[in-house]
């Protein structure tokens, strides 16, 4: 108490040879919170940067959400790990908002609290049968196979079917259909979690249907990733090719941003799920009506139903039609969109959209701020205008200054977890798990395998 | 301009898709290198499909190869150069001296300069995007390939002369070449919407 109370003393003493830092956490360790990060120590030199993190494995999507057939784009963690290693940064995992910390509590011990915890749950689509067995989301059978601790025990049924439905064209479905479809001997020298190996050895699985409501023009899938799936050896594509031609409203919807790929489409919407006769509580096909585009403005075509249906029989379906974001406590949220409301990253303190009832010391950043879209390089300029805001807000004095309201930050932090019995994983303790994964991985010819299960990797943190 | 860019690629994406009728199949295998820092992943492409450049492969090599490469043709301890001259985000203008051989993501992060290479050079993201500035200059770097176009149209701030970095690899013939950083920020809005470029 002493030793807190002179260093009180001193810091207004001396404030102006050395100024309190300016404390800031970053909840959430995925693009966001790294960019933010980075971008926050570059801008402002005296800051403490904090990124706090759930689990006790860094880097968020990229390395839960990117496919094990894509490493090159797993290549930006070297640029995040280097600013872990700054000497005025901290990671800290294994410590999960609303549960290990409140928001209330990190505002009170932080002088700038950023959120960027991205988006862990489901868009629904609220159709009967949606509950069936076989019927899973698409960002848990993602976690799955990229040995995300949470998905490990989703045990997904391979082995009863030829047939896989994805509801949705984006990435994430090209993502799904080609890990369900890539030849297994390919998958082996990746980082795919061991089990999910297994079970893709084991499949049955060889056709997979990506379903979309409207047409190839506005699939949301990148032209890479089609460009990938017609690569792959012994993968036939099939696509109408009356789907194929392209109208003059679908000039106008390339024009405002979007770019075009042609895909394999149906053009149906999704009715219900049926359940198998034979199998109680499991799902046997998707019912399914075709859609037609209408033009409702410039640009904007919508899907409308045109009566005819159609049954596709299959065994298992994936729902990749979007994430979603979760609320906390404390947290004004739009649940509508899915996200914090927000101005240029400055926390709204409800949905009015009025900009003068704002959360200070507040902010957000990645997902939870603009949705879930875009890439990893997205987060990039998300971040730049978190950051800028936070520096407004500072300059303006919005925010009080460090020396009239100094916070105790990481040591307060980490004297709370300490109270709590939570085990905090530093970036050092990631390393280790890191290394295990690599030794792991080097014995059976793949980069890293991966610890799947929490007890595996709070053990190998602290071994 | 950018809209007949995009209306090219769905096209030209579309006429492969529509070849053979019905169905399209793919015979040719998917292979997939590991990448090296810099180094280019190589895909095999259809043979149907243009631009399968395999002169653009050969010159990306890795930087230690390509120096020990220069050494032994030249046979003198100074590389050749060329001059580069970046165009920072807030105007500011650094002239730097690139060794032939080098990306000029590389160049920059040699530089010092702020450019993004979240792939490091692989062909996976579009943040080491650099415009331009001169149309001429523009012509003279070859064409890209199919995987950089990918990647360039998810770039902010794309323009008619955006390259990435990490693909124009100095050559005599670029010398004097001035790169625009682009300035994102001002493209960027907080609903995610992406204006038209102009």
């Amino acid at each position: 108490m002493a030793i807190f109370g002179a260093r009180k003393f001193l810091s207004r003493t001396f404030s102006t040879l050395s100024p309190e830092p300016l404390r800031v956490c970053i909840v959430g360790s995925g693009p966001a919170g790294f960019y933010t990060a980075e971008k926050m120590l570059k801008t402002h030199q005296g800051s403490q940067v904090d990124i706090i993190d759930r689990l006790p494995t860094p880097y968020g999507l990229v390395r839960s959400g990117v496919a094990p057939d894509h490493p090159e784009t797993k290549n930006v963690i070297n640029q995040f790990s280097r600013v872990a290693q700054n000497g005025r940064c901290s990671f800290l995992g294994n410590i999960t908002l609303g549960s290990s910390v409140s928001l209330a509590e990190l505002r009170e011990l932080y002088h700038v609290v950023v959120l960027a915890y991205g988006a862990e749950s489901d868009r629904v689509l609220g159709i009967p049968g949606e509950d069936l067995q076989g019927v899973h989301s698409a960002r848990e059978f993602v976690w799955w196979y990229n040995g995300h601790p949470d998905g490990a025990n989703l045990d997904p049924d391979l082995k009863s079917t030829d047939t896989a439905v994805i509801l949705g064209q984006g990435n994430v479905a090209f993502d799904v259909a080609r890990i369900l479809l890539q030849p297994t001997s390919e998958l082996a020298t990746t980082d795919i979690a061991s089990h999910a190996l297994t079970a893709l050895e084991q499949s049955s699985i060889r056709k997979v249907y990506l379903i979309g409501r409207r047409g190839p023009v506005q699939a949301a899938c990148t032209a890479k990733e089609l460009r990938e799936v017609l690569g792959i050896r012994d993968l036939y594509i099939h696509i109408k090719e009356a789907d194929l031609k392209i109208t003059p409203a679908d000039e106008d919807f390339f024009g405002v941003g979007g770019w075009g790929c042609c895909i394999l489409g149906l053009w149906l919407s999704n009715e219900r799920f049926l359940e198998s006769y034979g199998n109680k509580g499991y799902v046997s096909a998707v019912h399914l009506e075709k859609t037609a585009l209408k033009g409702v403005g410039p640009g904007k075509q919508i899907a409308m139903g045109t009566g005819q249906f159609e049954d596709l029989a299959c065994g298992i379906v994936l729902k990749s039609i979007g994430y979603k974001s979760v609320p906390v406590d404390g947290l004004p949220f739009d649940n509508q969109k899915g996200v914090v409301p927000n101005i240029k990253g400055r926390v709204l303190s409800d949905n009015s959209g009025d900009p003068t009832l704002l959360e200070n010391g507040l902010y957000v950043c990645g997902w939870l701020k603009r949705g879930p879209t875009g890439i990893i390089g997205t987060n990039l300029y998300c971040a730049d205008e978190t950051v800028a805001s936070v520096s407004e807000d500072l300059e303006q004095g919005v925010l009080a200054s460090t020396t009239s309201l100094p916070k105790p930050g990481r040591g307060g932090l980490l004297q709370i977890l300490d109270d709590r019995n939570i085990r905090v994983v530093p970036f050092s303790a990631w390393e280790k798990i890191d290394e295990e994964e690599k030794r792991l991985g080097s014995l059976i010819n793949k980069p890293r395998e991966k610890l799947t299960k929490w007890d595996d990797l709070l053990k190998a943190a602290t071994e | 301009m950018l809209v007949s860019r995009l209306s090219r690629l769905g096209f030209r994406v579309a006429k492969e898709l529509s070849r053979g009728g019905y169905t399209y199949t793919s015979r040719t295998r998917y292979r997939q290198r590991p990448c090296g820092r810099y180094q280019r992943s190589l895909l095999e492409l259809l043979p149907e499909t243009r631009a399968f450049q395999g002169a653009i492969f050969q010159k990306h090599h890795d930087f230690s190869t390509s120096a020990s490469n220069n050494a032994s043709e030249g046979g003198d301890e100074q590389k050749e150069t060329i001059s580069v001259t970046f165009v920072l985000k807030d105007g500011e203008e650094m002239h730097v001296r690139v060794p032939i051989g080098m990306s000029i993501l590389e160049a920059a992060h040699e530089n010092d300069i702020e450019l993004e290479g979240a792939c490091e050079g692989s062909l996976a993201c579009s943040t080491c995007h650099v415009i331009v500035m001169d149309m001429e200059q523009y012509n003279k770097l070859e064409d890209p390939t199919d995987e950089e176009n990918d990647m360039l149209d998810l770039a902010f701030g794309l323009t008619e002369t955006s390259r990435l970095g990490c693909q124009i690899i100095a050559r005599p013939e670029l010398d004097g070449i001035r790169l625009a950083i682009p300035a994102a920020t001002r493209n960027f809005a907080v609903d995610g919407y992406v204006p038209k470029p102009h």
